[in-house]
C-alpha cells in the first residue's frame, strides 16, 4: 500500500516540477479555466497547454470536462489534500510515539519522586 | 496513592512538529514536560523504548530490539508479524553523551542511510528533544531510508504551491 501511494505520489510531485503547471494549478485555483483560456494566459500553443494539462490529469491534480466544444479545467482538490495529509501522517507518526513516550517518562518521573522519600524515611 | 494520581487530569499533549530544513535534512521537534535525565533513560533503555516507539496504530509489532547505546555500540530492531512480513533496521551509536545528545547511523539501506542525531535540552524542568535526519544526498532524502522517513524532493514546491493556492484564494 505504501509503494501505491509513493507511485502516485511521484506523478503528483513530477506534475508539479513544471513552472507552467505549477502556473495552471495556481491560475486554477482562482477560477476554473477553458484550455483555450489557459493557453492564451501562459502564451502557448493549445497542443502544448493539453500536454501539461494531460500530465496534471494523470496526477490527479486537475479535472478536465467536456462541455459541447469547450474542454474546462478545474482543481482535483482531493489529490492535494492527499499530499497534505502524507505530510501529516509523518508527524503523526512522530506524536503518537511521542504520546506513548509522554506515559512512560510520567512513570519515570513518579518513581523518582518515590524513590526520592524512601531515601529520606 | 496511586489511585488518587490516577483522577487528576492528563496534562495538555504537547506540540509535535516535522520541518524539512534543507534537500537533505529533516527535522521533528517536541518538548516533554521532564528533566533530560528521564527522556534519556526513556530513549535508550531497550524495556522502555520498545514500548512508545512502534504505536499501536503503525499495525506492526516489535519482536526484537537490541540497543548498546554507548558510543560505538550497535542496535537492532526487528519489526512484523511473521518472517515474510519481517523488516529490520540497524546501525551503530556514532556519539552518546548522557541525558543531551544521541547519534546513530542508519545502515539497514546501505550508503544511503540517514545519520540521526537527537539532542535533549533542558529548561525550567521541561526538556526540547530535537530530531535530526541528515541523509548523505538529496537523492537518499527524497527515496528515504523507511516506509515514512522520507520526504519527496519536490515537497518545497508544493509547500510554495499551497500557500500561493491559499494566498489566491484570500485575494478574491
Amino acid at each position: 500500500m505504501v509503494q501505491y501511494e509513493r507511485t502516485r505520489l511521484d506523478a503528483s510531485f513530477a506534475a508539479l516540477s513544471d513552472t507552467t503547471r505549477r502556473g495552471v494549478l495556481e491560475q486554477l485555483g482562482r477560477a476554473d479555466a477553458s484550455i483555450t483560456q489557459l493557453a492564451e494566459k501562459f502564451d502557448m500553443t493549445l497542443t502544448g497547454m493539453k500536454k501539461h494539462v494531460g500530465v496534471l490529469e494523470l496526477a490527479g491534480l486537475v479535472t478536465t470536462e467536456k462541455v459541447g466544444r469547450v474542454r474546462t479545467c478545474k482543481l482535483g482538490p482531493r489529490r492535494l489534500d492527499e499530499e497534505t495529509a502524507w505530510i501529516e501522517r509523518y508527524r503523526q507518526l512522530w506524536a503518537s510515539r511521542f504520546d506513548e513516550l509522554d506515559k512512560i517518562v510520567e512513570e519515570l518521573k513518579q518513581k523518582e519522586i518515590v524513590n526520592g522519600r524512601k531515601k529520606r524515611d | 496513592m496511586d489511585a488518587r494520581r490516577e483522577t487528576e487530569p492528563a496534562p495538555t499533549k504537547n506540540r509535535t512538529t516535522t520541518e524539512r530544513k534543507s534537500d537533505r535534512e529533516l527535522v521533528v521537534k517536541r518538548t516533554f514536560n521532564a528533566p533530560a535525565r528521564i527522556v534519556f533513560e526513556a530513549w535508550t533503555k531497550p524495556e522502555l523504548f520498545k514500548r512508545w516507539w512502534v504505536p499501536k496504530s503503525m499495525g506492526v509489532s516489535l519482536h526484537s530490539c537490541e540497543l548498546d547505546v554507548r558510543t560505538g555500540g550497535k542496535y537492532r530492531l526487528v519489526f512484523g508479524n511473521d518472517a515474510s512480513t519481517q523488516m529490520e533496521f540497524f546501525g551503530r551509536y556514532i556519539e552518546v553523551t548522557p541525558h543531551s545528545r544521541i547519534v546513530w547511523t542508519n545502515d539497514e539501506g546501505g550508503e544511503g542511510g540517514a545519520v540521526t542525531t537527537v539532542t535533549f535540552e533542558e529548561k525550567g524542568g521541561q526538556t526540547l528533544l530535537v530530531i535530526h535526519d541528515f541523509y548523505p544526498s538529496k537523492k537518499a532524502a527524497d527515496e528515504g531510508s523507511g516506509s515514512l522517513d522520507g520526504m519527496p524532493e519536490t515537497l518545497e514546491q508544493l509547500d510554495e504551491l499551497l500557500v500561493s493556492l491559499n494566498a489566491g484564494v484570500g485575494r478574491t
